[in-house]
């Protein structure tokens, strides 16, 4: 029998519940802590330069984000987030993709951002607010955006991209383009009712997204058990009809593997694919954020154990694809170049006060011309007040 | 030329866009086959697919996100939030990411080619959740354009300027006037400017400011005062955001009255920013108080919708109030 709603009825003569927990969807895992695959498992088909590109995107991200979190705490930049102990489920999905996929990040995918290209410079104006940075300073820092690369800027409330991503996926899809779109947010982003309308949007639509989400086990101080009650969120993406997969999001190999797989199915099928990636955020939400207030310092060092990097770093080395001396020479280096970028960036002027008005139309309207000359007319009699400008209007 | 309701005009406005531009795609709820439930993409979907005319699920929000997705992408999607409503669940979509896309991300993204059509306004009996006037929310958003016509003619040319326009663009239609107004409407395609109001009769006692649904209204008020000798400028803003300060403040330095008229509750409805703009431009011009003529600063009504809103009469008397002060 079916119905209208494209449902199988099967009937019972006897009132009974289904269990909130009778899907249960296991995990994948191809990479064991030592460096070697796990009894059944198949290494994705890598090359040397792709893994070893992958390897140090990541090492990159962590050095980067150690670097900038003392930045932050130097008062040199105003706030920080890091993705320490996600680096593989960021970097491995975005390997995963062709370039000219787009990229719709939450804020903690600096991984897949630097996989595309992002220089350390362009890190480093965004950063910084200043005239150099794309975003033109008007954004926070890690709000990173690049249309050459197909990364749309950040947006800081959460889950929007979501239902967006579903849009631009469409528009892919009639345009004949053979890419997809790549979607990211967090566990807890997917409480946010965005979640249900991008989800539902994009399979009732046949829209080619990769839903990826990042199960972090936390949203700022709130654990996953406080966010939701039913198996992850991975079961959620059969109740809207769409294939799912669950992986270790710090098992590089495996997050490659599902994402490549997501990617031909979603363009085979115009259709999109929820994956969920377990991991753990082991910083803080943010430079403003103190986990020790909600977390045990024995549960950190549990899932510390887990680290992804270290992991596919036994990997490259077993397989004699990575020169341990000659890495630990690039990492100096890398450490190097970072700190002299930071010091070129913050010294780079802020953008021009014509940039308080452009942008918020494609040309600015009268009355935003008028309160501009205004303004600069304040600024003239009050020029002490006002140094970032004040010398170049 | 052909006559026209404002329904026809709408889907002909439609029809030309979808023609002209094949990223132009209309979306929302009832809008597919049915062609929406006032039937403004009837046979949309017969003439341009499924894939460019097509009903979503029930969910403003998730309209609004594709929407920003695909104007994203380069489209110029056309989504209906069946009524103004119904817009809210869709507002943190439409102010947080329709309005500063391109601000945000330092012009490397936008979504100029997005409209939001959305029906508003009373008249239809409809009571507080299918009368709402919310236009004033939004105009406190910088990013976006505000569109309102008043008739037929009218809103063929402004939705084909509000596709074709590099900033989004929320369209609000008069309902009561779908089928109400009727009016010749040229067939070929056709823009008429954003952000420029129109002096629809010139005078020179007293200006008479309204827009949308409101202008037939204001209109049969200023008929009432010149036939008592009151000499009335009349016009139509057109747009609310962004406001044709010039063309309303070389009116009332010419008149020295002005008299705004607005469906929406008066407290923090647009008439008040209309006021304050203009008492500082025109202060020395003023002869009398600026005053509005409005909706109740309460939820809008059923059965004394009569009552509530802001009618000819009581146009009439402000107007009689604003010359004789």
């Amino acid at each position: 029998m079916t119905n209208p709603n494209n449902a199988t009825i099967s009937t019972v003569h006897q009132a009974e519940f289904t269990s909130g927990h009778a899907l249960q969807i296991p995990t994948l895992r191809i990479l064991q802590d030592d460096g070697t695959l796990y009894a059944g498992a198949t290494a994705p088909e890598l090359d040397k330069a792709t893994a070893l590109k992958m390897y140090q995107t990541m090492t990159f991200i962590r050095v980067l984000d150690e670097r900038m979190l003392g930045a932050q705490r130097q008062g040199r930049i105003s706030f920080y987030m890091k993705c320490l102990g996600e680096e593989a489920a960021t970097v491995g999905s975005a390997a995963a993709l062709d370039d000219a996929d787009m990229i719709m990040a939450q804020y903690r995918e600096q991984g897949a951002l630097r996989y595309r290209g992002f220089t350390l410079e362009q890190f480093m104006n965004q950063l910084f607010s200043n005239e150099k940075d794309l975003g033109k300073g008007r954004q926070m820092p890690v709000h990173y955006g690049s249309n050459a690369i197909h990364y749309m800027t950040i947006s800081s409330p959460l889950g929007t991209q979501i239902p967006q991503a579903a849009g631009y996926a469409y528009a892919q899809k009639l345009r004949g383009l053979s890419n997809v779109t790549i979607c990211y947010f967090g566990e807890g982003a997917a409480s946010e009712g965005d979640f249900h309308a991008g989800l539902n949007m994009a399979a009732v639509h046949k829209a080619p997204v990769l839903f990826f989400c990042r199960n972090n086990g936390y949203a700022i101080s709130t654990p996953a058990n406080e966010q939701f009650k039913g198996d992850g969120i991975a079961c959620r993406g059969v109740g809207y009809g769409m294939k799912t997969i669950r992986v270790d999001g710090a098992d590089i190999l495996a997050v490659y593997q599902a994402t490549k797989m997501a990617r031909e199915y979603a363009l085979a099928h115009n259709e999109p694919v929820l994956l969920e990636s377990i991991a753990y955020r082991l910083g803080a939400h943010s430079s403003s954020d103190d986990p020790s207030g909600y977390r045990s310092k024995e549960e950190e060092e549990l899932w510390r154990k887990n680290d992804p990097i270290s992991r596919f770093r036994l990997y490259l080395l077993q397989k004699c694809w990575l020169d341990d001396e000659a890495d630990k020479v690039a990492t100096e280096q890398l450490r190097q170049d970072i700190l002299e970028a930071l010091k070129v960036a913050e010294k780079v002027a802020k953008p021009g006060i014509e940039h308080l008005i452009s942008d918020v139309y494609a040309e600015p309207i009268p009355e935003l011309e008028r309160q501009l000359a205004d303004l600069k007319d304040h600024i003239r009699k009050y020029p002490d007040a006002y140094p970032i400008t004040s010398g170049r209007i | 030329m052909p006559k026209m309701n404002m329904l026809q005009a709408i889907n002909n406005a439609l029809d030309l866009a979808m023609a002209k531009d094949d990223g132009v795609v209309c979306f929302g709820e009832d809008v597919g086959h049915f062609g929406g439930v006032f039937r403004a993409t009837s046979k949309l979907q017969e003439k341009y697919g499924k894939a460019r005319c097509f009903n979503t699920p029930l969910t403003e929000q998730g309209i609004a996100g594709f929407a920003n997705g695909m104007a994203a992408q380069g489209m110029k999607p056309v989504a209906e939030i069946q009524f103004a409503d119904y817009i809210f669940p869709a507002f943190d979509q439409i102010v947080n990411e329709t309005a500063k896309f391109r601000y945000r991300s330092g012009n490397e993204f936008n979504v100029g080619g997005l409209v939001f059509r959305t029906p508003y306004g009373g008249g239809i009996a409809g009571g507080h959740y299918h009368s709402q006037s919310p236009e004033a929310y939004f105009a406190h958003t910088p990013g976006l354009k505000i569109v309102v016509p008043r008739n037929p003619h009218q809103a063929k040319g402004l939705l084909l300027a509000s596709i074709n326009c590099p900033d989004p663009v929320i369209f609000f239609e008069p309902k009561k006037l779908y089928r109400a107004s009727v009016g010749e409407v040229p067939e070929e395609y056709y823009e008429l400017p954003i952000g420029q109001a129109e002096v629809m009769k010139t005078g020179t006692q007293v200006t008479v400011l309204a827009w949308g649904a409101q202008m037939e209204i204001v209109e049969k008020a200023v008929e009432m005062a010149e036939a008592i000798g009151i000499s009335c400028e009349l016009i139509d803003l057109r747009s609310i955001l962004p406001w044709d300060v010039d063309t309303v403040a070389e009116s009332v330095k010419k008149t020295g009255r002005l008299v705004i008229n607005h469906e929406a509750p008066l407290t923090g409805g647009f008439a008040g920013e209309i006021a304050a703009t203009i008492q500082q431009r025109c202060f020395l011009h003023l002869e009398s108080p600026i005053l509005r003529v409005c909706g109740l600063d309460t939820p809008y009504p059923l059965a004394l919708e009569k009552e509530y809103v802001a009618d000819h009469l009581k146009t009439f008397e402000a107007i009689k109030a604003s010359v004789n002060f």
